[in-house]
């Protein structure tokens, strides 16, 4: 139990590392994608709207597996520089997770964009600032502290999320520790080990999304 | 086209029987998973400090750890405890546990985690009044919670379990690591055949979009149906 701690802790940094590229990109698609489901052009929307129904209606599982294994089956793209990124699971990982809490995370923001008060929005028309510098300056500050709450939890599905690198051969925390299982026969052991890291990890999300919201809100 | 096709040269019914045993799969682990909520919705609730310990054990554990490291732990661990409480009753030999059971049992406990928290949820908001109505007509604490809270409670909870409902659909692809022949599965054996994962796993995306689809049509009837008179 003590000796397999080393191995866990070091994949626990590739766990950490998917999560956070992930989450970066996931919050630009996210916000891209939010912007346009609040357009009024219907097949702008629609589109905003078919790609968020379609990655939070599919398993992620199924959506690594189409990226890591089924791109790769495209002549044409092997012939490309993408086929650089695809042909490596790591990034194949990355884009799926992306693309993945990109869905969940517009549809957060989008929520929060129609929650903001319309009067705010008057009050800065009313004093002559540019609808360019509302949007940027008023809108997403107030966006983005609304979903604090809803997109704590999506860092923690997403973290959870992860674990599934390991099914595109990833040694990510879930890999090793089904590695160690599979040598040692100690299942339960590891899951105490394995389990407690992912628990930490999720204490210290809750904790930051709480300091986070304590810190922006408007009182 | 042909790809799909029944018979022996297509994946059409493999696929087919698949999708039933998804659904299976989905509905066993629902269903185990309201029988864990039931049993861990009044631990959290209760007043005593010992029993609201084990309670939110369970929901912030299940919850916390990744569902692919619970599969594990079930897959792996599974038959040996079995294995150790047959021992204990005097039987050495090997056990080996159905996968399907197996599988159940992992997607259970975790959407019983999700359960329980909704239905808290759901007490929660139901009227004191009732609880104190049910006191003053000296109904015993099993029967308020089972005759008078849970009906209430279920018209509240539909809308949070049809979101647990599509956590658990989900989740079951993650059974496949454990070779029970599901969407996921089939997909699996018919691109390695076939040798074109790309359209098999499409296919199972499409599947898996089709079952969501449904099932939310055929919860929001239900939803209709039992806020009947609200």
């Amino acid at each position: 139990m003590i000796t397999s701690l080393p191995k866990l802790l070091s994949a626990t940094l590739i766990t950490l590392k998917l999560l956070s590229v992930s989450l970066i990109v996931g919050m630009f698609l996210g916000l891209f994608f939010a912007i346009l489901r609040m357009s009024k052009n219907i097949f702008i929307n629609q589109f905003a709207y078919g790609y968020s129904y379609v990655f939070r209606g599919t398993p992620l599982l199924v959506q690594i597996f189409i990226i890591y294994f089924g791109l790769g089956q495209i002549e044409y793209l092997r012939s490309t520089f993408l086929w650089v990124i695809l042909k490596e699971p790591y990034w194949c990982a990355i884009i799926a997770f992306a693309l993945n809490t990109g869905a969940y995370t517009s549809e957060i923001l989008r929520s929060a964009f129609q929650t903001i008060k319309p009067g705010i929005i008057e009050a800065g028309k009313s004093l002559g600032i540019s609808s360019k510098i509302i949007f940027y300056k008023i809108q997403i500050p107030i966006a983005i502290r609304q979903s604090l709450p809803a997109y704590g939890n999506e860092i923690i599905l997403m973290m959870k999320g992860t674990s599934l690198a390991s099914t595109v051969t990833l040694m990510d925390l879930t890999g090793v520790a089904k590695y160690i299982i599979s040598t040692t026969f100690k299942p339960i052991e590891v899951f105490i080990v394995a389990g407690g890291i992912y628990l930490f990890m999720t204490f210290l999300i809750h904790n930051l999304i709480k300091y986070l919201e304590k810190k922006y809100s408007f009182q | 086209m042909e790809l799909l096709a029944f018979g022996k040269t297509g994946w059409g019914d493999e696929l087919f029987y698949a999708t039933l045993m998804t659904i299976a799969v989905s509905v066993t682990a629902m269903l185990i998973g309201f029988i864990f909520a039931l049993i861990f919705t009044p631990l959290k609730l209760s007043k005593y400090k010992s029993l609201n310990l084990i309670g939110n054990f369970y929901t912030t554990v299940i919850r916390g750890v990744p569902e692919l490291l619970v599969i594990y732990l079930f897959f792996f661990g599974g038959s040996g405890a079995i294995m150790y409480v047959a021992s204990i009753f005097g039987y050495f030999e090997y056990i080996e546990i159905n996968a399907f059971i197996t599988g159940s049992m992992a997607i259970g406990i975790i959407s019983g985690a999700y359960s329980t928290e909704v239905f808290r949820g759901a007490i929660q908001s139901i009227d004191k009044g009732q609880f104190e109505a049910a006191k003053v007509l000296g109904v015993g604490k099993f029967a308020q919670f089972y005759k008078i809270i849970l009906p209430q409670m279920l018209r509240l909870a539909i809308p949070n379990l049809s979101n647990v409902w599509q956590i658990t659909l989900k989740d079951t692809s993650l059974i496949s690591v454990t070779g029970l022949v599901e969407i996921m599965r089939q997909s699996y054996i018919a691109a390695g055949s076939t040798r074109d994962p790309l359209f098999f796993y499409s296919f199972a995306a499409v599947l898996y979009l089709l079952l969501t689809y449904l099932s939310m049509k055929l919860i929001n009837r239900l939803e209709a149906k039992y806020s009947r008179g609200y």
